[in-house]
């Protein structure tokens, strides 16, 4: 399976395909089965300082098109997350997602995931729904610059950042994230969006709000990827609904270098994974791709 | 898919147990699940015991949402979601014996009520046993156990399965209880070479199979189970061990 490697920076994949942060990454034999179901890399479940219980449920529900979650970064916090890691690390990449309230935060953070062993560290600066993190910091340029260049002077592995596609300056949001020295821009995360039950005549979601994702939000993603290209020069990851290898093969052609796959873990089980590398494999060779990179991009040009 | 559903009936089951029933748009198989919620509680898994055209969950009043639960009352809305889960398989000709803990049983009675297979009902005290009716309409033979002997056999269920294991040799177990009960269950099936499928609990928040909260040694209780075989328990380190905590830190059952 050659073709399908690829790499991101410095970052080489067997397949190009990733667990996106969120998705069966909480402990370390969820990560490793994920990485047993095909998936190149495992981007952890974003960890905080301190252990979080999340949002109340509900906090998830299936919609038209996708799913709404407001988990609310549940996590053990990132002294007991090295245990996860000791196990899940030594079978294979994993990319350890942080979400900090500020630069000290995240530096501290990104630092015990290089310590964990993480072959690189993606910062969550882009989740919608949990006050004082995520899109709260990730909608503001110069906090953003200013993040990424503190965590990327204290660690010497890859620095992601995750953005949200909830604003209208993402171009200018990556270029600040560039400007600060990450080495990839990960893009997109969920959607900010509600659900309303009629007959109790309240939202749904204990959040209130939550963000969406799955099929629904690929033509959002697709289309920030292919923005991002012409703006950034660092690699790219696409993410968002994708299930299948054409979701995968569009966001490539946008420009990205490798993509996560999330919701699709609910409606095709851990193993999408293989599913994809090898549909995405026979695509390649029906249509004369030799590797990832001859997709990157292409349909810019 | 979220419903809200109007509840069709409510009917004690006990001094602490309602069934609560109603309708919903989707088909359900026994041992599945729904998160179940209203305005005012967290949102719940319930294992359904009902799993017809009527569906139902029997909820025991443990704490403040299954309280709030017990105020609900016929023609009150209820938000339903689900069904998720594998549920039990009895289609394959064995000779099954099924066993209800507690309000575990609520779990086991649709698979009772489809299979007629013999049945074990346990609680703490005769006033703890439940849905004694139902089963005794689905099955020839309905046993019971109760801890303090004031009903049927003086003991625990494990026990009285290897009593009744000894006079009938059944080919698996189907179950659900308290973890302590499914452990010691699981450890005389091993002893005893007989087959069982086991439903598990862990704490859940997306219940769909994507949040990997409620995960078992990598599997997901609430998609890859909550019904796990004989061999994929013996692959779980946690069965019996330890569980989560809402943030994902390892909780041990019992210290040492």
């Amino acid at each position: 399976m050659t073709a399908l490697k690829t790499a991101v920076g410095k970052v080489t994949l067997e397949n190009p395909g990733m667990v996106a942060s969120g998705i069966m990454d909480e402990t370390g034999a969820s990560m490793v089965r994920m990485l047993q179901a095909g998936a190149g890399a495992v981007v952890s479940k974003s960890i905080s300082t301190q252990p979080k219980a999340g949002h109340a449920n509900p906090c998830f529900t299936e919609v038209e098109g996708g799913l709404v979650n407001a988990m609310g970064l549940p996590g053990p916090g990132i002294e007991l997350f090295g245990e996860e890691m000791a196990e899940a690390v030594p079978h294979g990449n994993i990319v350890g997602s942080v979400a900090g309230g500020n630069a000290e935060e995240f530096t501290a953070l990104a630092v015990k995931m290089e310590e964990y062993g993480a072959c690189a560290v993606e910062l969550n600066m882009s989740c919608p729904h949990a006050k004082g993190y995520g899109m709260e910091l990730g909608t503001d340029p110069d906090m953003v610059k200013s993040i990424v260049s503190a965590v990327k002077s204290a660690v010497s592995i890859p620095v992601w950042a995750k953005l949200t596609p909830n604003t209208h300056i993402l171009p200018q949001i990556a270029l600040a994230a560039q400007d600060g020295g990450a080495d990839a821009i990960v893009a997109i995360n969920t959607l900010k969006a509600m659900v309303i039950s009629p007959e109790f005549a309240k939202p749904f979601l204990s959040n209130k709000f939550g963000g969406l994702s799955g099929p629904a939000v690929k033509p959002v993603g697709v289309r920030a990827i292919y923005d991002l290209y012409k703006v950034v020069s660092i690699p790219l990851v696409g993410v968002g609904g994708i299930s299948n290898w054409r979701d995968a093969a569009e966001y490539i052609m946008a420009g990205a270098q490798a993509f996560q796959i999330g919701s699709a873990v609910l409606t095709d089980g851990p193993e999408v994974f293989s599913k994809v590398n090898r549909d995405l494999e026979k695509f390649m060779k029906d249509y004369g791709y030799k590797s990832i990179k001859d997709m990157v991009g292409v349909a810019n040009e | 898919m979220s419903e809200f559903v109007k509840i069709k009936s409510v009917t004690e089951d006990n001094y602490d147990t309602k069934t609560i029933a109603f309708e919903t748009s989707f088909e359900a198989k026994p041992g599945q699940f729904v998160m179940v919620w209203c305005p005012g509680m967290e949102e719940i898994p319930m294992s359904l015991s009902s799993t017809g055209k009527v569906k139902s969950i029997s909820v025991k009043r443990i704490g403040p949402d299954t309280e709030k639960l017990h105020q609900l009352k016929a023609g009150d809305t209820i938000g339903i979601r689900g069904p998720y889960g594998n549920g039990y398989d009895l289609s394959d000709g064995r000779k099954y014996l099924i066993i209800g803990g507690g309000i575990g049983t609520a779990s086991i009675m649709p698979a009772v009520e489809a299979s007629g297979a013999d049945t074990i009902i346990g609680g703490r005290s005769e006033r703890d046993l439940v849905m004694r009716d139902r089963a005794e309409k689905a099955a020839k033979n309905v046993w019971y156990s109760t801890d303090d002997g004031s009903f049927g056999f003086h003991g625990n269920t494990v026990q009285l399965f290897r009593e009744k294991h000894a006079e009938n040799h059944y080919d698996c177990v189907v179950a659900c209880g308290p973890e302590v009960m499914l452990f010691f269950l699981y450890k005389a099936c091993e002893e005893l070479g007989v087959d069982c499928q086991l439903s598990l609990e862990r704490h859940m928040k997306c219940g769909a199979g994507v949040c990997g909260c409620c995960v078992m040694d990598g599997q997901r209780v609430c998609k890859d189970g909550p019904v796990f075989t004989k061999t994929q328990i013996a692959q779980m380190k946690d069965f019996g061990v330890q569980k989560r905590d809402e943030c994902g830190r390892v909780v041990k059952f019992r210290k040492g």
